[in-house]
């Protein structure tokens, strides 16, 4: 990255952390939930543990590296429709009239999503690590951990980013939510995949690259170094990201078509 | 940044959104310095005009050049040369007036003690040095409508476009905004493309006016030379006394040709045979008091009914 | 004459809401989806929870869940038809309401009845869906009458809440207001696994969570064994009872703004 592109991308990347975090009734929300769901379903479905080949005592352990997600998914929301703002108030018009290169804008405005997936990723361990949970892969496991649930975070964010720029409305990214609820819910959130007994059920969570950024990163919290879960975890992750980048990318040329 | 001496100018320019044509060959030849009104109702094209002005949109044909610079081949070149204030705000409501102009600012790649002198200044001349802290949301329709002024001339620009600018603000924030508009292109030579639906604006502000309706110019020319070419004025009297309305028919008739008056009244259109002190004299004489005597100057509006038979104010009815 | 004036004003607005709500299928589609998608990943994706050692509801996973499922789409529904009267308040329309109706007690009657034919619709889809995947149903008609039941009651339940929310403080933003504390109660429950099964302070909470005695009652319903019936219809209906008076004193507050 150039010079001239890593300040504009600094530039666009601050105004939107800053916009992001100023919007309290935006971001907590989104925060909580998780954490709710994480005491709910712990709580809930501890008796899963009880059946044969459930890998962990531990439903909250097994159950964490899903919360990452979910904060994923709500920061993508909040990336999506403060862009979809930007769109309709002219926002994006008025950076479009000053020397910003496209790239610098999209990468830019990824930032509020970033930082508010590193801010949920550290909220998640630290109530999971107060509430017992053990990291099996240690401290370097934690860390990759924070790594591995900022890129998702990064990858959601930017097709929420796409979203935005394909619909231009605060409504239509909100409206796509349904289906990347659905794209969640249907892989290994709940039980392993070899415990799903329904077969077409199974068969979608294995070919759903959600599983595997959840299984990254579950492995590292209830196995320890499992290199074949880190590098599908990551990889589809990074996936996500170059995918969704590609697909923003396109959509911001049809979105401004500045000369 | 030194003035650029080469205005705006436009050659048939054309843009089409699939089956409509908004703008359908407009030719513009703005002299540096100069205010140009362009003037037309809700959906004439004015909008799309700037857009392509401003690089926001390719044009579907013909060509421009802004601060000479090609629209469509030097778009980051004309950018650096240009102002705009669009039609909506577009300010982002959680970000303060200061990190408004900083973000802009820097973005032109003004940087450390000049930028932050330089936002102090325009902060000053717009008057939202005490509110440049305070989040935008927080502001008024006027204060954000100067704070986008400020910004779109952060970086010293040789033209400005401002696409109507004073749309929903009150009468003291619209003066305001015209005595810099006017300002800046009086003492700092700034070229000046304004769009707008109000009359008295392009009449106050503009040293010529283009008038636009569905996509074509269809005026073009000083406030004053486009009212002496279509209308004289006219002079409307009502007289005291009811019975009396015939013989100041036949009085006013002298001086002109009758026109539409209020109900009880006689109007005439004034065409060289007098003047109104000429009419108020012949009335003195004929011993005929009038209630109420009226001089209405031909407007803008009057000039866009000659050109396309409807009136400004309900053209977007049509 | 007061019962006729609440008839006229409860059937014209339940009119209205009814065309809104079938004009603009996006207001429609959500409250639709989410029973399926959690339908489809709670039935699908735990159904081996069934083989959990003390897991004693023999009416399949599937149904088991589907109560579930019936009894969160009922309440969400009556939650969003409380977000479409916040909109109501923010737009003016409900204003209007307040000057022309005569027996303003028809306004809350009114968005009850549109709130349970938004939610007829979902649960005939649903049904209709987990038949289509093999549900078992060991009730009778007489069992199944007594599920939905429970499940309209329910319904109103959440109607009543969200309106109460919605006339205290006529705007959209307190839309988590009236989503938390239902979303709340209905995963306080034994959503997964019966009551037995849970531990720990859920159990605990599940024990005097109203919804999990109407819970039972809606699977024993499904399973055709009835249990806990009048505890659950007494406690929905005791429910349905409160919120109504929630609901009114928030109209009385609405009139009282102006």
């Amino acid at each position: 990255m150039s010079r001239g592109l890593a300040h504009q991308v600094a530039l666009i990347a601050r105004r939107s952390i800053v916009r992001t975090f100023r919007q309290p009734g935006t971001w907590i929300p989104p925060l909580l939930f998780p954490l709710m769901l994480m005491a709910v379903n712990s709580n809930g479905l501890r008796a899963a543990t009880h059946l044969p080949g459930f890998p962990t005592r531990s439903f909250l352990a097994f159950f964490l590296p899903f919360s990452f997600l979910q904060g994923a998914l709500f920061a993508s929301g909040i990336a999506g429709t403060d862009l979809a703002r930007d769109i309709d108030t002219g926002f994006l018009n008025r950076l479009a009239l000053t020397p910003v290169r496209g790239s610098a804008l999209l990468l830019g405005q990824i930032g509020g999503a970033v930082g508010l997936g590193a801010l949920q990723a550290c909220v998640y361990l630290g109530v999971g690590l107060a509430a017992g949970v053990h990291i099996d892969a240690g401290l370097p496991g934690a860390l990759l951990i924070l790594v591995l649930a900022v890129l998702i975070a990064t990858g959601w964010g930017t097709l929420g980013l796409w979203l935005a720029l394909r619909t231009g409305s605060g409504e239509g990214v909100q409206s796509q939510f349904p289906l990347l609820f659905f794209a969640t819910f249907i892989s290994s959130m709940n039980l392993p995949r070899n415990l799903i007994e329904v077969t077409w059920f199974r068969d979608i969570a294995t070919v759903n690259p959600v599983s595997y950024m959840i299984e990254g990163l579950r492995s590292l919290v209830i196995v320890g170094w499992d290199a074949q879960a880190l590098l599908l975890g990551f990889g589809f992750a990074l996936a996500l990201i170059a995918c969704s980048l590609l697909l923003a990318t396109r959509q911001l040329k049809v979105r401004m078509t500045r000369t | 940044m030194s003035r650029s001496d080469k205005g705006i100018h436009a050659e048939g320019l054309v843009r089409r959104f699939k089956d409509v044509e908004a703008v359908a060959g407009i030719d513009l030849e703005i002299r540096p310095g100069e205010i140009y009104g362009f003037l037309g109702p809700n959906g004439a094209g004015k909008s799309t005009t700037v857009h392509m002005l401003t690089t926001l949109l390719p044009p579907t044909a013909g060509r421009a050049s802004v601060a000479g610079f090609d629209v469509a081949s030097e778009g980051p070149k004309v950018r650096a040369a240009i102002g705009a204030a669009l039609q909506e705000a577009a300010l982002d409501p959680f970000l303060t007036g200061r990190e408004h102009l900083r973000l802009q600012a820097s973005l032109h790649g003004i940087a450390g003690r000049r930028r932050d002198e330089l936002i102090e200044a325009l902060l000053e001349r717009v008057g939202l040095a005490q509110a440049g802290s305070r989040k935008v949301r927080t502001y008024s329709g006027g204060m954000k409508r100067r704070l986008d002024l400020a910004l779109a001339l952060i970086h010293d620009p040789s033209t400005l476009f401002l696409d109507e600018p004073t749309t929903g603000l009150d009468p003291q924030s619209r003066t305001a905004l015209w005595d810099e508009v006017a300002r800046l292109a009086r003492e700092e030579g700034v070229t000046v493309f304004l769009t707008t639906q109000y009359l008295e604006e392009a009449d106050v502000l503009a040293d010529r006016v283009g008038i636009i309706d569905h996509g074509r110019i269809v005026a073009e020319g000083t406030p004053a030379r486009l009212k002496a070419e279509i209308g004289k004025p006219t002079v409307e009297v009502v007289p005291e006394r009811p019975d009396e309305l015939d013989r100041l028919r036949d009085l006013l008739r002298r001086f002109g040709s009758e026109t539409a008056a209020r109900p009880g009244g006689y109007a005439v259109q004034l065409d060289g045979h007098g003047d109104l002190p000429a009419v108020i004299r012949a009335l003195d004489v004929e011993e005929l008091r009038a209630a109420e005597i009226n001089l209405h100057q031909p407007t803008l509006d009057d000039v866009f009914l000659a050109k396309t038979g409807r009136t400004l104010e309900g053209a977007d009815e049509a | 004459m007061k019962l006729r004036g609440i008839v006229d004003v409860a059937l014209a607005l339940a009119y209205r809401q009814i065309t809104v709500l079938l004009k603009n299928p996006s207001l429609f589609v959500p409250p639709m989806l989410f029973p399926l998608l959690n339908f489809t990943a709670f039935a699908g994706g735990l159904s081996r929870l069934r083989h959990v050692p003390g897991f004693d509801f023999h009416g399949g996973y599937t149904a088991f869940q589907f109560v579930f499922v019936l009894l969160q789409s009922a309440a969400f529904g009556g939650v969003f038809a409380g977000f479409g009267i916040a909109r109501d308040f923010e737009r003016g329309f409900a204003r209007r309401l307040l000057v022309s109706a005569p027996q303003r007690t028809g306004i809350v009657v009114g968005y009850a009845l549109s709130a349970l034919f938004r939610w007829a619709m979902i649960a005939v889809v649903l049904t209709i869906v987990a038949l289509a995947v093999g549900m078992k149903v060991g009730g009778s008609g007489v069992d199944l009458f007594g599920l939905y039941g429970l499940a309209i009651i329910f319904n109103q339940v959440g109607l009543l809440w969200a309106c109460g929310v919605a006339m205290r403080f006529r705007s959209v933003q307190a839309g988590p207001l009236m989503q938390t504390p239902v979303f709340m109660v209905l995963f306080l429950s034994p959503v997964y696994v019966p009551l037995h099964l849970l531990r720990g302070w859920i159990h605990a909470v599940a024990r005097v969570n109203p919804l999990t005695f109407i819970l039972e009652a809606g699977r024993g319903f499904i399973e055709g064994q009835p249990t806990d019936v009048a505890t659950g219809f007494g406690l929905a209906l005791g429910l349905a009872a409160v919120f109504a008076v929630w609901a009114r004193t928030g109209l009385a507050r609405a009139e009282r703004a102006g």
